[in-house]
Parts: structure tokens; sequence; C-alpha cells
């Protein structure tokens, strides 16, 4: 059942939507979509190291997402620049330095293009035991460190002041993201991970009346954007990751109408 | 038990400076199991960060804190609920902890709150917001309660009862309490030990005391102490206006 291209493509969807939902609604609370954006640029360089060191492609993003994030953190706390600028410096410069080392490169050849927009031809059977088992893990971390990391996402203080530690789990998140972006960027492509993230969320905010019901919307519109993506993506010859945001954003229309009646109950 | 074992936190000599900026400097405080003890001064004098610096949230602080405790319950002075999470009152309740539906009621009830228990925060007065935030940090029985400004924005009749209430939960418990509050009147009747604040310690003491007190009287005018006899007697040191302080 491997053997199809499609099947393959759709399975590994599916995990990535499994994933994306709850880490999306974390990215959606503490405003982080330009900080997702930042890690997905700098895919382009690990794509490009992976490469020209021969490694695996998942590995070498989360490798250098994750030093992106350190970079990040350390740049913020040692000068004086607001966080959108240190964001747009980091995302533009990483992209950049990634096309000028892909220039470099000239002896290899690989598509551009489906490592910006996603290429569900290019899934095997290694992106999948990736996909799922990274997943898996990113899964598990994920319900370790909910509470601290939901509390203070709430409120800092009160997170901290009695007794958890929200600077860990916040930390810890980081590289989650780092991790998500290596495992999702072969299904959706680096241009386009935040998206995944943040609009089966946004549509799952638009229906959600706690955080709780929000994951689940949130996991259930990815993967319906997932599905629908794939199949549209199969049919209509699309790339995969453009197919499927343009999924969830038709999920994100409808359920305005949602948000449309609920004002006119209470009205 | 002996009398350290009824000492909950500690500062000792702590100060912390911000953009060579002194917040705080020289703060001593203790505050012990079944005691209120109150921060009073005005404006920027520190309050907010001397609680803040007691429950650990200031990291490079001069002096030390000794904490006793780790179960602390806290209500901050400030505090916002983003739009973009939707969270129930019922969800907040257990943010930084397990509780059973029965401890949630109970706790919600004692605050007056209990009828807003599956209403989304968002939708919350400033006021009931208030109460919830209360309920919240009495909910775990902590050892510790930590409250800048409980009841601010809560409508007269129950401000008056809340305090009346927390005095109560400080008993009921027995937890000590630092509380940061603007209602001189309150302070001065339900409160153990008051400390008046102007980036150090002008004065501590009993209500009394401090209410006798001329720096007091500065900060918060005459009428301030009139509810209790005047006393007066000398203090050390004068504010200037560029906040320097002078020895006499």
């Amino acid at each position: 059942m491997f053997d199809d291209f499609f099947i393959r493509a759709l399975i590994a969807g599916i995990g990535v939507a499994f994933v994306t939902g709850p880490l999306g609604c974390f990215v959606v609370w503490r405003r982080l979509s330009y900080f997702g954006d930042t890690l997905a640029h700098s895919a382009l360089l690990g794509v490009t190291m992976a490469l020209a060191f021969e490694i695996n492609i998942a590995i070498s993003i989360f490798i250098i997402s994750s030093v992106i994030a350190i970079i990040l953190v350390k740049l913020e706390k040692n000068t004086n620049l607001p966080g959108d600028a240190l964001l747009g410096l980091l995302a533009h410069s990483a992209l950049a330095v990634g096309l000028v080392v892909i220039g470099f490169l000239s002896f290899i050849r690989f598509d551009v293009m489906g490592l910006l927009f996603g290429d569900i031809l290019a899934v095997n059977v290694d992106d999948l035991i990736i996909i799922w088992g990274g997943g898996a893990i990113i899964l598990i971390v994920l319900k370790i460190i909910w509470k601290p990391l939901f509390a203070s996402t709430v409120n800092y203080e009160l997170a901290e002041a009695e007794g958890l530690n929200p600077d860990r789990a916040k930390a810890i998140f980081t590289i989650l993201m780092a991790a998500i972006i290596a495992i999702s960027i072969k299904i959706v492509g680096l241009l386009l991970i935040t998206g995944m993230l943040i609009i089966p969320t946004a549509m799952a905010r638009n229906i959600s009346d706690t955080p709780k019901k929000m994951v689940i919307f949130s996991i259930c519109g990815g993967l319906l954007s997932v599905i629908m993506g794939l199949f549209s993506s199969l049919q209509f010859n699309t790339p995969s990751g453009p197919s499927i945001i343009a999924a969830a954003l038709l999920l994100f229309v409808i359920s305005l109408f949602k948000i449309k009646q609920t004002i006119q109950l209470k009205n | 038990m002996t009398i350290e074992n009824n000492v909950l936190v500690k500062l000792n000599e702590v100060g912390l400076k911000q953009r060579n900026k002194w917040l705080v400097k020289g703060v001593s405080l203790i505050v012990e199991r079944g005691k209120i003890v109150t921060l009073i001064g005005p404006n920027g004098s520190g309050k907010s960060t001397t609680a803040k610096i007691a429950i650990g949230l200031h990291k490079n602080i001069e002096g030390n804190v000794e904490k006793f405790t780790d179960k602390i319950g806290y209500v901050p002075q400030k505090i916002s609920i983003d739009w973009t999470l939707p969270l129930k009152v019922r969800d907040f309740m257990v943010l930084t902890d397990e509780l059973d539906e029965e401890k949630i009621n109970e706790a919600l009830k004692l605050t007056g709150a209990d009828h807003l228990k599956n209403q989304n925060l968002g939708n919350l007065s400033g006021g009931e917001f208030q109460r919830v935030l209360l309920a919240r940090a009495v909910s775990k029985k902590p050892d510790l309660l930590v409250l800048d400004e409980p009841v601010q924005g809560v409508d007269f009749t129950g401000e008056i009862a809340l305090y009346k209430l927390i005095k109560e939960i400080a008993d009921k418990l027995n937890c000590g309490i630092l509380l940061i509050s603007h209602d001189l009147h309150t302070v001065m009747t339900a409160t153990d030990h008051v400390i008046c604040l102007n980036g150090h310690v002008c004065c501590s003491g009993t209500p009394k005391d401090v209410a006798m007190n001329n720096e007091y009287k500065l900060l918060f005018g005459e009428q301030a102490s009139q509810t209790l006899s005047i006393y007066e007697h000398k203090h050390d040191h004068v504010h200037s206006n560029d906040g320097d302080i002078k020895k006499n």
C-alpha cells in the first residue's frame, strides 16, 4: 500500500496535521506566527547543508532551525532591537545565505519549487517514519510541558509565582517548533508551513469556546485541509503545499459564518 | 512548632535596580503564618516590585530572599487575558494546579463568583474578574498568599466583604498574606503589620504606629491618620523632590 506515492503523501500529510493542530494553537495564542516564518525560512539553509554534507534533510533542518532560534534568543537579550526587526533580520539573512550557498553547490541539482511549496511525489517511506516517529515524540513532549506552557501563555507571572517553570517550557516549545518545520517541509513546503500552523487554528478559534475544543478543531481542520488539498493537488496537478493551504483557507471562510450566527443568536 | 517554622518568607535588605534606577532598596520584611502584612505607599514606590521579589519573580536582586514554602497563591496587579485564547473561568481555576470540581465550586463560592463558573473569562467585568482571581489564588489552599491590589474594580460593598473574607481566609487556612492595598481604612483595621514604602521602607509597625508616623502623614495627607489618635514621633531622614534621601 505504501507503493503508491499518493497514499504515502496522504499518510504523511495526516501525520503532519496531527502535530500542527496543537502546536498551531500555541503559535496563535503566543503570537508566534512570524517566529514560525523565520524558522521556516532558515530551513532552506538546512536543506543546502543536508545536500552539501549528505545528511538527512529533516535532521539538518532541525539543527539549523534550532541554531537560529538560539541566536534569536541571544539577540533579544543583547540588543535593543524590537522582536519583529530581529525576526525579519534572521529570516531574510537565513534565506539569502541559503540561496547563496545553493549557488555555490552547482554540482547538485534539486527542485527549488518542491522545496518552497511541497512536493507529494518526493515523499518516501523514510519520510513517513520521520513524520510519524518525530510527530509522536513532539506530541508526547508537548503533553509533558502542556501545563507550564499553557499557564505561562495565559499569564507568565502567575505561572512562575506558583511554582511552574515557564522559561524551560518556552525553550522546549521552541525546539518543538524547529522539529515540526523539519518534518513537514516535504508536504507543505517551507514558504507555507506557518500557514499550516495558523490557518486551521484560526478556523478553530472561530468555532470553539475552550482551549481543548480549539486544539481538537484545529487538528480536524488540519486533517480536512490535508485530505482536500492533496486530492485537489492530484486532480488539478497543483503543488501540494498551496493546495492544502487553500483548502484550509476555505474552511476558515466557512467558519466565519458560524461566528456570524453566534453573534446573531446573542442579539 | 518554633517561631522560625512560622516564617513563610523573609526578605533581607533586598533591592532591585533597573536601567540605573533603584526601584526599591534595602527592604526587609517577614511574612508569618496567620499574619497579614500590608504594603502601602504612593505610585511607583515599589510595592508591586517588592511583592514580586518576595515570590521570586525578579532574578537580579540585591540582598536575599528566604522562602520556606512553595505553596503560593498570587493575585497580580495587572493581568490581561488575550482574546485569541478562549478560556472559561472553570479552566482558569485549574491553570497551575489540578483541582476537583468540589474545590473549584467551594473557592468560587467563597469569593462570590460561583455563578461565573461557565462564563468566558473575556466577558467578565473588572470586579468579577478580580473575584475569580482571588478564588483561584485561594483554591489550592496556599501557605502564602500574595495579593497585589486584590479588590481593584470591586464595588464598594463587595470591597468590604472581600477584605473581610481575606482576613477570614488567613485565619481559616492559617496562611500568611502579603497584601498591597490603597484602601488605607481597610489597611488600618484588618492588618497585623504595615510597611510604608517609598523606594525604601519609610516606616513600619502595627497599623497604629504607622498611622501616627509623620512620614506616613506626608505621603497620604493628614486625614489619612484621623481615624486614629495622633501621636508624633521623629524620623531620621527626609525625602527631597529628586528622590534623594537625606539623614537628619
